[in-house]
């Protein structure tokens, strides 16, 4: 079983109204779906809220909680992205404990390879502003760790499909 | 259409009665009062007053099954909101349409803060509470929205497949006055339930069925939901293909047509449950392929191609994988099935698949005794079975009342037997058959009900003679926890712990108490005179027929077994 499970991206559109989260993520709990990361955001479209769900299952469940999603009567639409043909993305803000002047300069240039962002500056540490692919994001944080992360936030995964395919509400 | 100035709790009963609503079940309380203060000015609808939530749930739900309406339940905040929820749930798994109505604390206070989330005195969070046992559930914030939340309400409660909605209404909504107006037509954007089948999938279908050697047809709840019954008829007489139905199903084909094979499952007619296993082809309709009607999932028609029909993909693929799926109404696909089928197929002659039915019905579904002498739950069945007229509406309790119905009651029409198939609600059949009453007071109604079950929501006799609404319930009376007690008998060494219930209280008596009228039969003479007397009365009867407390029943396929495993005798 276990080496059928795979990671895929579920985005959605839903209705922008209280408890449209709480009932998507309830039925994941009830279901026993596991959600890896969620992002929620509005969309172009007036009253229209986008969730990207990062999951992971077999084939059978993923198809299972992309069925049992288009059910919920706030989901509007559900699609389960193809892995190869979509942009992935994810912001972290890292706060990095900065040992000495030397120390300070070696994280900034990291921080220029990744192509990341100082956004704030304290005498002990750095505030870094980093986006990427979660794998990029994770090679940073592992660099960052000889350093010491004193703080970190990480936005969850966002996606969207390359080209023309779009995932819209049908006019 | 011009608005109209009215308060809350008059727009949301003047949107019940254009929604057709004639008969509400509750209790009230103080969150509601402004809708029953409405009330008294709104003489179309008929409110029954229920002696518990859970009754007044349950009872929407008997009204919706028995009638095809959706059924309505009102209750306070608070605890009379999570009393409704045992009925709430028993509803979405069986998915019946049913409309709860709560009060909920006012959304601000007296001093303009807001009330909702602070705590307030019987608050409780029962749009969270009922986000999973729900189809929908809406909270109400404005005046001006009631038209439409209630028409989506019924909607969503009544299309696509059926379940509970619930709407939750603060009591200062319901006491506000502001303009009102009532629209035409639906506009729900994310909820537009597909209801015609796909052309391709048809053909294929109907191609698997035409080449059929062994077609077996599994009908579920959803042909019933969908008012398929005939469509289902006529394609199970042109293809002579026996009708085996879940429990679920039961009452979708009549269990008397020579091609009915009785309910399928753990307590299932091993009738069913053998020639399932023998199909070449599986068409299963309107059903969700649930542990208690497949047994052991890996050995459940294997062999068989199936096709199926549901109005909810999710189900597709959900238990059982299956070659042909098909979304759509059942009604619908039935017919375009039936449209394609009846252009390739002629009336079939009798084939080698028909003998071999017809050989194992007389191996395992022996005649019926005619006189019957003993009184056993089965004998009992069979004679209720000869003394109702065919129309009559059966409920059943949970537990051995409710299987020994399925093996042995016959049932002949759609909606004429009602029981809490998914959730297995003990206390379910009492108030359900007052909702089936409501709904068809030109019908008789009979509870078939255990001892422990009906003790469970049995205060709601006062409510049936007080609003009269007579019914009959036999009591199979063992004194036990009857199932759970054959499962410490099969499983737990006879380590009979907390299922002992004793004589306590005397039926008879009980219905006495509370008006209604109480008969003991302690054979079948006695009982056919006390169920003769039950048809003719005005008012409840409740009849009281002792039974062995080790009575099983069998057959029966052990937990984890396969349909093919069942053991004990029909």
């Amino acid at each position: 079983m276990e080496n059928n499970q795979k990671t895929s991206v579920i985005a959605a559109l839903v209705e922008n109204k209280p408890g449209v989260l709480h009932s998507v993520s309830n039925m994941f709990r009830r279901r026993g779906f596991n959600i890896e990361s969620i992002t929620v955001g509005h969309t172009e479209q007036k009253g229209v809220t986008r969730m990207t769900i990062t999951v992971s299952g077999d084939e059978k469940t993923l198809e299972q909680i992309t069925k049992q999603m288009n059910k919920l009567i706030d989901v509007i639409k559900v699609n389960q992205l193809e892995p190869e043909s979509i942009v992935t993305r994810e912001l972290a803000l890292v706060k990095v404990n900065v040992p000495d002047i030397k120390g300070r300069s070696d994280i900034i240039n990291c921080v220029e390879v990744f192509r990341g962002r100082v956004v704030d500056v304290s005498p002990e540490s750095l505030m870094v502003e980093i986006t990427g692919t979660p794998d990029k994001i994770d090679a940073f944080l592992n660099l960052m760790k000889t350093y010491g992360i004193a703080e970190l936030a990480r936005t969850g995964l966002t996606a969207l499909s390359r080209g023309v395919k779009s995932l819209k509400i049908d006019e | 259409m011009t608005a109209t100035k009215m308060s809350g709790a008059d727009a949301l009963l003047e949107s019940l009665e254009r929604q057709g609503v004639k008969d509400v079940f509750g209790i009230l309380g103080g969150a509601i009062l402004p809708v029953y203060d409405a009330l008294c000015h709104h003489p179309k609808i008929r409110h029954i007053l229920a002696r518990h939530e859970q009754g007044a749930a349950h009872a929407a739900d008997g009204y919706a099954r028995a009638s095809g309406r959706p059924g309505v339940c009102f209750a306070t905040s608070g605890p009379g909101a999570t009393n409704l929820v045992t009925g709430i749930a028993n509803a979405h798994m069986d998915s019946s349409p049913v409309v709860a109505l709560t009060g909920q604390v006012p959304t601000t206070g007296v001093n303009s803060n807001y009330m909702i989330g602070r705590d307030a005195f019987q608050e409780a969070d029962i749009i969270g509470i009922t986000t999973p046992i729900t189809k929908y559930n809406f909270q109400l914030r404005a005046v001006a929205e009631i038209p439409s939340v209630v028409s989506s309400a019924f909607y969503i409660a009544t299309s696509g497949r059926p379940g509970p909605v619930l709407i939750d209404f603060p009591k200062d909504i319901q006491a506000e006055v502001a303009d009102v107006e009532w629209k035409d037509g639906i506009n729900m954007r994310s909820y537009n339930p597909a209801t015609t089948p796909h052309p391709l999938q048809i053909r294929k279908a109907t191609e698997l069925l035409v080449e059929a050697e062994r077609p077996v047809i599994l009908a579920g709840g959803g042909v019933t939901s969908a008012e398929a019954n005939d469509e289902l008829l006529t394609i199970a007489e042109l293809l002579l293909a026996p009708v085996a139905t879940t429990f679920m199903g039961k009452g979708s084909f009549p269990e008397i047509h020579p091609l009915s094979l009785g309910a399928i499952g753990m307590h299932g007619n091993p009738l069913a449950n053998k020639v399932l296993l023998e199909a070449d082809v599986l068409l299963a309709v309107g059903t969700r392929f649930s542990d208690r009607a497949t047994g052991n999932t890996d050995t459940f028609c294997s062999g068989a191609k199936k096709i199926h029909v549901d109005i909810d993909a999710a189900e597709i693929g959900k238990n059982i994988d299956v070659d042909i799926p098909i979304v759509a109404d059942a009604k619908k696909a039935l017919s375009a099935i039936y449209e394609r089928l009846i252009k390739q197929v002629g009336k079939k002659p009798e084939s080698s698949w028909q003998k071999r039915v017809k050989e194992v019905r007389s191996q395992l579904n022996p005649p019926e005794q005619a006189e019957p002498k003993e009184l056993k739950p089965k004998t009992l069945l069979q004679t209720l079975r000869r003394l109702l007229p065919e129309d009559t509406i059966v409920t059943t309790e949970v537990g051995q009342n409710q299987m020994w119905s399925a093996l042995y009651f016959k049932a002949l029409k759609p909606r004429t037997f009602i029981s809490s198939g998914g959730l297995g609600t003990m206390g379910f059949g009492f108030p359900a058959a007052l909702g089936a009453k409501v709904a068809c007071p030109e019908r008789h109604v009979v509870d078939i009900a255990g001892d422990g079950s009906f003790i469970m929501t049995e205060q709601e006799l006062a409510c049936s003679v007080t609003e009269d609404i007579p019914v009959t319930v036999v009591v199979l009376n063992n004194g036990v926890l009857g199932m759970v007690a054959q499962w410490q008998r099969m499983f737990y060494k006879r380590r009979y712990m907390a299922t002992k219930l004793g004589t306590s209280p005397d039926m008879v008596k009980l219905a006495e108490a509370y008006g209604a009228q109480g008969f003991r039969a302690r054979s079948i003479p006695e009982f056919q005179k006390a169920v003769n007397e039950a048809l003719k009365s005005k008012v409840t009867t409740v009849i009281d027929v002792p039974i062995r407390s080790e009575e099983d029943v069998v057959p029966m396929v052990p937990p984890g077994c396969g349909l093919g495993q069942q053991v004990g005798d029909y």
